[in-house]
């Protein structure tokens, strides 16, 4: 495991707003088949981390490799060219449109002569929901008409659907009622089996110690450390978070 | 009781709105039928009621996705004033020295360079407000000062005439009609147009086993659609033609008066023609493109739209560059109808167009919006102000009366959309 090429490295990335730094000289690394849980205060820094390599902040410094080799990732679409697929804490639906439009919005499937193919979209999308969240009907209303935890059902059909290699959620779970959170739990289990790399952003210490294999933690823009989960005590990654302090390890 | 009401509505879904916007204009027509002793839904007063609603409509139509997106658009009756200068002196006083007077090419040059124009207008509107991100109430507020002054610029003040004779067909006067024949031909063509799509988006959604409307309610629709269609076609072509007009024209083309006492019918008008050309080119960019898609996209949420990878600021760039190229082809309309271009041309029209795209449901707040609402808008509007002309309403009241119109249709429009939950 710590001999193979990392999925995403993110080396020494840098970025302030006005005069504050965001993210301060921050390195993490993701493997494929792995969960690596981002943990911190609001405001500690690690959604804008995750925001650049998602394309939606560009980075002031430091580099991003996919597979071992850099990466320019500039915006969204260029993000989407390496299989880094997201799914935002807002969920990022346009609420004024359907399930099929939100899944497909900015790749939209196309008839021979160029033009939207909403039939050809909804079939798609039927068939992915299926396996998904198989109680999903409402193919044809926007998704404002949706439950929370049908929206959050569409925004991981989008990320899913796409063949994502890297997978960023950030709070997949913090709008949700237990039995819609167990079922995002199961469909991590999945991605994972599948290959797929996953950060995960949580505010939810237990979530990530259940579901993640290691644990970055990152406080006032700086990373504290990253640790395996099996390695450390929850009391550990508290500390880690609240005093930026790291788990004081014995000598090997 | 309230809930079956609510499931009742939002199965109707948009076509309630439709069907409850067809009901008011109705209701005017009958009203004001009634109150003019029957002078109101007649061939001549329908023929000029569908020719005053072209112009507003065609710019109302480019107005649905300025709103949609959450932007606005103050400049386009001042736009239209500026693109009809521009284009009156192009065609009077260049292209004659550059193609002969009279030439037969005089009025197609000159729309493409109105179109042209609008559209270069429109764009740099567009580029100051998605890339330089100014407000567009702002941008536009300073383009309805600057186009109106431009607009006077042009020939210091003078009043351009008269229009290229071809060109002042566009404007739909007594030879600018489709005549008998062709009306017939185009409503038959229209219908047909409908019912294939009608029956060919029905086809395509069975295939992928969707579930599709019981096929009774598929054929009332049509038959709807057809009777509309044809309907219009036959009462433009029961609106004859003075005598006078139509002796000048029988001899223009070196024919003999009939002597059976058979005369000439308008049929239907060219304004209105192309108003049906930019209403399906419009509906089927907003349904069927990219280019439609990402607008509302857009206009129901920013930020999502540009997750995903949309380029916004070339969005408003696009979406404005439309927008103008609308608002010349509302020129051409306007300034052939007239027969002259002058600097009151287009006076207050941003007002009557914005006022359109909101009566036929185009919300303020983005992400809602229909053309054909928006059409039916503007007939709403132009038939209320038409039909009070008619009755004897006094001007002020008039407007009093539209202002109040408005505010009501959009308090329906937000009950509306509160009850179907959207």
């Amino acid at each position: 495991m710590e001999n193979q090429t990392p999925l995403v490295e993110m080396r020494d990335m840098q970025l302030a707003f006005g005069g504050i730094k965001a993210v301060d000289h921050v390195s993490i690394d993701l493997n494929a088949g792995e969960v690596v849980g981002l943990l911190g205060h609001n405001g500690a820094g690690k959604s804008t981390l995750i925001k650049m390599l998602s394309g939606a902040y560009q980075s002031d410094g430091g580099e991003i490799l996919v597979s071992g080799e850099v990466a320019e990732i500039n915006n969204p679409r260029d993000a989407r060219s390496y299989n880094i697929e997201t799914i935002y804490q807002t969920l990022a639906l346009a609420d004024n449109l359907d399930a099929g439009s939100n899944l497909f919005l900015g790749r939209e499937l196309l008839t021979p002569m160029g033009f939207v193919d909403d039939d050809a979209m909804e079939a798609e999308t039927r068939k992915i929901m299926s396996r998904l969240n198989p109680n999903f009907q409402k193919f044809s209303a926007p998704v404002s008409a949706l439950s929370g935890g049908q929206r959050q059902s569409v925004a991981i059909a989008r990320a899913v659907y796409f063949n994502a290699k890297i997978l960023i959620m950030d709070e997949p779970t913090a709008a949700l009622g237990p039995q819609e959170t167990q079922m995002v739990a199961e469909l991590i289990q999945k991605l994972k089996a599948d290959g797929i790399g996953i950060f995960l952003i949580s505010h939810d210490i237990q979530d990530v110690m259940d579901l993640c294999d290691r644990v970055s933690v990152m406080k006032n823009g700086k990373l504290v450390g990253t640790e395996r989960v099996e390695d450390v005590t929850d009391d550990d990654i508290l500390a880690m978070i609240i005093l930026g302090k790291n788990p004081t390890k014995e000598p090997s | 009781m309230t809930k079956s009401r609510q499931s009742y509505i939002s199965s109707l879904g948009i076509d309630g709105r439709l069907l409850g916007m067809i009901g008011a204009l109705l209701a005017l027509w009958i009203m004001f039928d009634f109150f003019t002793g029957g002078r109101f839904i007649t061939p001549r007063n329908l023929f000029n009621l569908s020719v005053q609603t072209a112009s507003v409509a065609v710019m109302a139509t480019g107005m649905v996705f300025v709103i949609v997106t959450r932007n606005i658009d103050l400049s386009v009756g001042s736009l239209l004033g500026f693109i009809g200068m521009m284009m009156g002196a192009f065609q009077v006083h260049f292209l004659p020295d550059l193609v002969g007077g009279g030439h037969w090419s005089i009025w197609m040059i000159t729309c493409v360079f109105g179109i042209v124009l609008g559209g270069a207008i429109g764009s740099f509107q567009g580029w100051v407000i998605g890339y330089l991100t100014v407000p567009a109430f702002i941008v536009t507020l300073g383009g309805f000062l600057v186009w109106r002054g431009g607009a006077w610029w042009v020939t210091s003040g003078q009043t351009v005439a008269p229009l290229d004779t071809v060109f002042k067909l566009l404007g739909g006067g007594v030879e600018g009609t489709l005549g008998e024949t062709m009306s017939w031909v185009l409503g038959a063509l229209a219908t047909i147009a409908a019912l294939c799509l009608l029956f060919l988006s029905r086809k395509r959604k069975k295939a992928h086993g969707f579930l599709v409307k019981p096929f009774w309610a598929e054929i009332s629709v049509a038959a709807i659609i057809g009777t509309v269609i044809i309907g219009y076609a036959a009462f433009m072509n029961a609106y004859p033609v003075p005598a006078r007009a139509a002796k000048r024209i029988y001899e223009s083309k070196g024919m003999e008066v009939p002597a059976d006492g058979s005369t000439l019918v308008y049929g239907i008008a060219i304004p209105v023609v192309i108003l049906l050309v930019v209403a399906f080119f419009m509906t089927f960019t907003a349904k069927r493109t990219k280019f439609g898609r990402y607008v509302f996209a857009t206009g129901g949420n920013p930020e999502a739209a540009e997750l995903s990878g949309i380029n916004t600021k070339m969005l408003t760039v696009k979406i404005f560059a439309l927008m103008g190229a609308l608002t010349a082809v509302a020129a051409i309309i306007a300034s052939a109808r007239l027969g002259s271009a002058d600097n009151n041309l287009g006076n207050l029209d941003e007002l009557r167009v914005i006022a359109a795209a909101v009566i036929g449901g185009t919300a303020l707040t983005g992400g809602f919006g229909t053309i054909h609402g928006a059409i039916l808008g503007a007939l709403i509007m132009q038939s209320l102000q038409s039909g009070m002309a008619m009755v004897g309403v006094d001007a002020p009241l008039q407007s009093i009366v539209v202002g109040v119109v408005l505010m009501l249709a959009v308090y329906v429009d937000i009950v509306y959309r509160r009850r179907a939950g959207l």
